[in-house]
């Protein structure tokens, strides 16, 4: 059995964490009291070791308040204290000084842990880094541990979640800390799922608009929103946006925590969905979040779970991958989905999406048949996608506004350790990175014939 | 005559697991002693104890599979796989051919070696070693490839057949197409037959011939494993005099153009699909007064390769998995050209553009690697498109 390691960094990075954990063990507590495990799941050490109590985790903050509510509350048995590093006076939404400052200051302390969790696994298959782009502890020090993995465990694979910050974000400096922190997302992670505040909010406002009509189909209950009657009681404010994060992290890891018919192990996402080095940022939409399932699902709910996937609500960014150009998209399925569904659908959907010329059928599709709680099937689907061009585009414009003017910029350059010119590179890094998608997107309209084989003397 | 299977990757150990239990059956079922005894011969060993152990090694990065086909194999009381003739690691190669053909294959080259030199050992006579894996994953076709050369030159002399599962056109894995040309390039020279079966010519068959309404791998893999067998169990050719003595793999498939042959006729007609070789396997009621003088026509074969020679028939009177009679034909022609040639376009367009590349490179094979493979596959392609 595989296993991997979460490192979640910052707040934002350790409310999610907490989420994640908390919905990951009531999901394996009710499947075990389902007796849904086979043997051979039973035997899988993740889940022993969910069950059991420890669990395969690195929580770091430069603040106390969140780590020290997390070892307070429902969950304070999970995690043991060599699992946890803090200090009292946070990054003050200073890239530079999670980066650089503790970076340093906690490089030797990390790694420990690091390795100390790796040495609990039999097989250490993935790390997943969970963090905020727009602060300066999960934006900087985050950034910083990426780095170290690469540098300690180069094999082992490394995919981050990374929380955009909204347009009107509180942080002003959330442009630069994101800008720079990019520019390491893009050297150092095999693959990074981005997921911007402003689209989680959005889906949350509608599935409370709509669980406020009186006769919706909306289950409060169900782990795509509410944390309610999951371990941890009492909603904090972030709480349903996060409940959506930790569920496109369940899904991801579901194939590794479950039995299906079609396993996709986390070294194939990368493999398959990643063409060029730095282009590994996926796309991710979840499905069902708002139209929920009632029990008795009839098959052409399952057909409208996977149109749904690629509608613009349903996306973790906001963008619309449908109208831009596919490199490669993934369908993770949970629940009570067949190969026959899945074939039927990609055949019914494939004609409606652009595809890059090289890639006409870049699926790629896993299937895991324990639905989250509350649902009978779910869907996430991760898109390599040109889309990213604008996003990109947005969060640059943001940061040349602050820049131009210099902006805050002498926070950063009183760092020890900073120069100017990271500013400069990473503005070129992100820069070259938009010109890499604007390039593949600009073959989107075009008719392109076959490359021309080699021709072979007869 | 005994023949040791090795089973690779998820594909081969799911599709080897269906083989042994349709050629068990067909064994035990056989109205024919002779037939039953000389199919057991060819595939299983008996131990100490009388119970039948199938010659074959079980090969995955990933331990669920074998695990899996193991107890599978325990449960059904008539079989089952040698206790120790397995070797899996912890995880698989992650569809990656350089991952299983770069590292897996060679560090794990001894155990490997070991475990079918011991199967071998076993054989009292070694007819051949049959490779089963899928073409597109990371283990069955990287390892699959690194162990076949081991393999060749491990047993220089043996007859080596590899089963080949074509992936599906879409929807499983996205660097099929160059795994696929990396397996079958190298596998052209090294072995001595590649044998292929399509997964989506198979799905066509559950879901149109048998009506199959929600088809899953196990029922495409015993539509596999029904013809595989029906190609492997015992029968009787022109010269074997009446006893199973001949080969079960031993035909020489790899027929070549005289090397000063002149290309003097023009391209064949698209739609007509010149063979080197046919085989034809009859089974069961009435195969000595069938019919096959249409197998024999010349202008199904080349020029330079007359038909009696080019096509073989071999038969046997005892009905093979219950049905009363059964034909099967293995078919060395140009009808892979199509697929074929459909899997280099997608790889080269892909490769065109570099696209995946560097996931290859990281495990240590080149750009001219690939160029090689491309190369070297379209040099089949250029062969069997000027068949005349
Ligand atoms: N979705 C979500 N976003 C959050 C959460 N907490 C903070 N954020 C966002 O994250 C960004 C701020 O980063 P934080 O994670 O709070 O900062 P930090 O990593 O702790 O760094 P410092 O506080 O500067 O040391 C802003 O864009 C917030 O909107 C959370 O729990 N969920
Ligand atoms: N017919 C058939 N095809 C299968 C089966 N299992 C997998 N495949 C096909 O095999 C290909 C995937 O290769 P696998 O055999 O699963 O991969 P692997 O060799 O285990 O390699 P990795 O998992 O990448 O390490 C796809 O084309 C599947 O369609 C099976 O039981 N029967
Ligand atoms: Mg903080
Ligand atoms: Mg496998």
């Amino acid at each position: 059995m595989t296993q991997s390691v979460v490192v979640q960094v910052g707040q934002c990075g350790n409310q999610v964490g907490y989420r994640f954990w908390d919905l990951a063990l009531r999901e394996h507590a009710y499947v075990n009291k389902k007796g849904l495990y086979d043997e051979a799941i039973s035997m899988n050490e993740t889940h022993t070791n969910l069950a059991g109590g420890s669990v395969q985790a690195v929580l770091v903050d430069m603040e106390e308040g969140v780590v020290n509510q997390i070892r307070q509350g429902p969950l304070k048995d999970v995690f043991d204290s060599t699992q946890l590093l803090t200090d009292v006076s946070g990054s003050g939404n200073n890239w530079a000084m999670g980066y650089m400052t503790y970076g340093s200051a906690y490089r030797e302390q990390i790694i420990e842990k690091l390795r100390k969790m790796a040495e609990h696994c039999d097989c250490l298959q993935c790390f997943f880094l969970i963090h905020s782009m727009g602060g300066g502890t999960g934006s900087g020090l985050g950034t910083r541990v990426l780095r170290l993995l690469e540098d300690e465990f180069p094999e082992v694979c490394r995919i981050v979640t990374s929380v955009y910050p909204s347009e009107e974000d509180d942080v002003v400096t959330s442009p630069y800390n994101s800008v720079l922190a990019m520019r390491e997302l893009s050297e150092y992670a095999d693959c990074v799922l981005p997921v911007e505040n402003q689209s989680l909010m959005n889906i949350v406002n509608r599935i409370r608009r709509y669980s406020g009509k009186t006769g919706s189909a909306v289950r409060m209950d169900s782990t795509v929103i509410s944390g309610h009657g999951g371990l941890s009681t009492g909603e904090k404010p972030f709480d349903a946006m996060n409940n959506i994060v930790a569920n496109l992290l369940l899904h991801v890891t579901s194939s590794a925590r479950f039995q299906g018919s079609l396993n996709m192990d986390l070294n194939e996402i990368p493999m398959n969905l990643v063409p060029f080095p730095r282009l590994h940022y996926l796309v991710p939409s979840l499905t069902p979040l708002y139209s929920l399932a009632d029990v008795s699902m009839p098959p052409r709910r399952v057909d409208q779970m996977f149109s749904d996937a690629f509608s613009k609500e349903q996306q973790l960014i906001g963008a619309e991958p449908r109208h831009s150009l596919y490199l490669a998209c993934a369908l993770l399925l949970r629940g009570d989905v067949g190969v026959s569904d899945l074939q039927r659908n990609i055949q019914r959907l494939r004609p409606t999406l652009p595809f890059v010329w090289w890639n006409q059928e870049g699926w790629k599709a896993g299937l895991c048949s324990v639905p989250p709680f509350g649902h009978t099937h779910s869907l996430l689907a991760l898109a390599n996608n040109t889309c990213l061009k604008a996003t990109f585009s947005r969060l640059k414009e943001r940061f040349m506004k602050l820049y131009r003017k210099k902006a805050h910029l002498h926070h950063y350059l009183h760092v020890e350790g900073l120069e100017q010119s990271t500013f400069s590179e990473a503005v070129s890094s992100l820069s070259s990175l938009i010109a890499e998608y604007q390039q593949l997107d600009n073959t989107k309209d075009r008719v392109i014939p076959n490359a021309p084989r080699l021709s072979i003397a007869t | 005559m005994s023949v040791v299977t090795v089973q690779l990757g998820q594909c081969g150990n799911q599709v080897g697991l269906e083989l042994f239990d349709v050629i068990s059956n067909d064994a035990r079922e056989a109205q024919r002693r002779t037939y039953g005894s000389a199919c057991y011969d060819r595939f299983f060993h008996q131990t100490t104890n009388g119970e039948l152990e199938a010659r074959a090694v079980l090969i995955d990065m990933e331990p669920k599979v074998i695990n899996h086909s193991m107890t599978k194999a325990a449960k059904s009381g008539k079989w089952r796989y040698g206790e120790k003739s397995h070797f899996s690691q912890k995880q698989g190669s992650g569809n990656n051919w350089a991952n299983g053909f770069c590292v897996h294959g060679p560090r794990n080259k001894e155990v490997v070696e070991e475990l079918v030199r011991r199967e071998v050992e076993r054989c009292e006579r070694l007819a051949g070693l049959m490779p089963i894996m899928s073409v597109a994953g990371g283990t069955g076709s990287g390892v699959g490839t690194y162990v076949t050369q081991c393999l060749r030159d491990t047993f220089p002399k043996s007859f080596i057949l590899n089963h080949l599962m074509w992936p599906y056109s879409t929807g499983e894995v996205i660097v099929q197409n160059y795994n696929s040309v990396l397996t079958l390039a190298k596998l052209y020279r090294l072995s001595d037959a590649i044998l292929v079966h399509e997964n989506n010519t198979i799905h066509r068959i559950c879901s149109q011939l048998l009506n199959i309404k929600h088809i899953t791998f196990s029922d495409v893999n015993r539509v596999i494993a029904h013809q595989l067998g029906s190609v492997l169990q015992p029968a009787l050719t022109q010269d074997s005099y009446g006893t199973y003595s001949r080969n079960p793999l031993g035909i020489d498939w790899q027929v070549r153009p005289p090397s000063n042959f002149e290309r003097t006729r023009g391209l064949p007609t698209h739609n007509f699909n010149r063979s080197l070789a046919n085989l034809l396997i009859l089974r069961g009621k009435d195969v000595y007064s069938a019919e096959t003088g249409n197998f024999e026509e010349p202008a199904l074969y080349t020029s330079w390769l007359p038909s009696n020679e080019a096509f073989n028939a071999w038969k046997s009177t005892v009905p093979f998995d219950k049905y009363e009679k059964s034909a099967t034909l293995v078919n060395n022609s140009q009808s892979l050209l199509l697929p074929l040639d459909n899997i280099v376009e997608k790889a080269w367009n892909m490769f065109a553009s570099r696209a995946y590349v560097h996931q290859y490179t990281k495990y240590g094979i080149t750009e001219e690697d690939f160029l090689e493979s491309f190369t070297s596959l379209e040099q089949v392609i250029s062969s069997y498109r000027h068949l005349c």
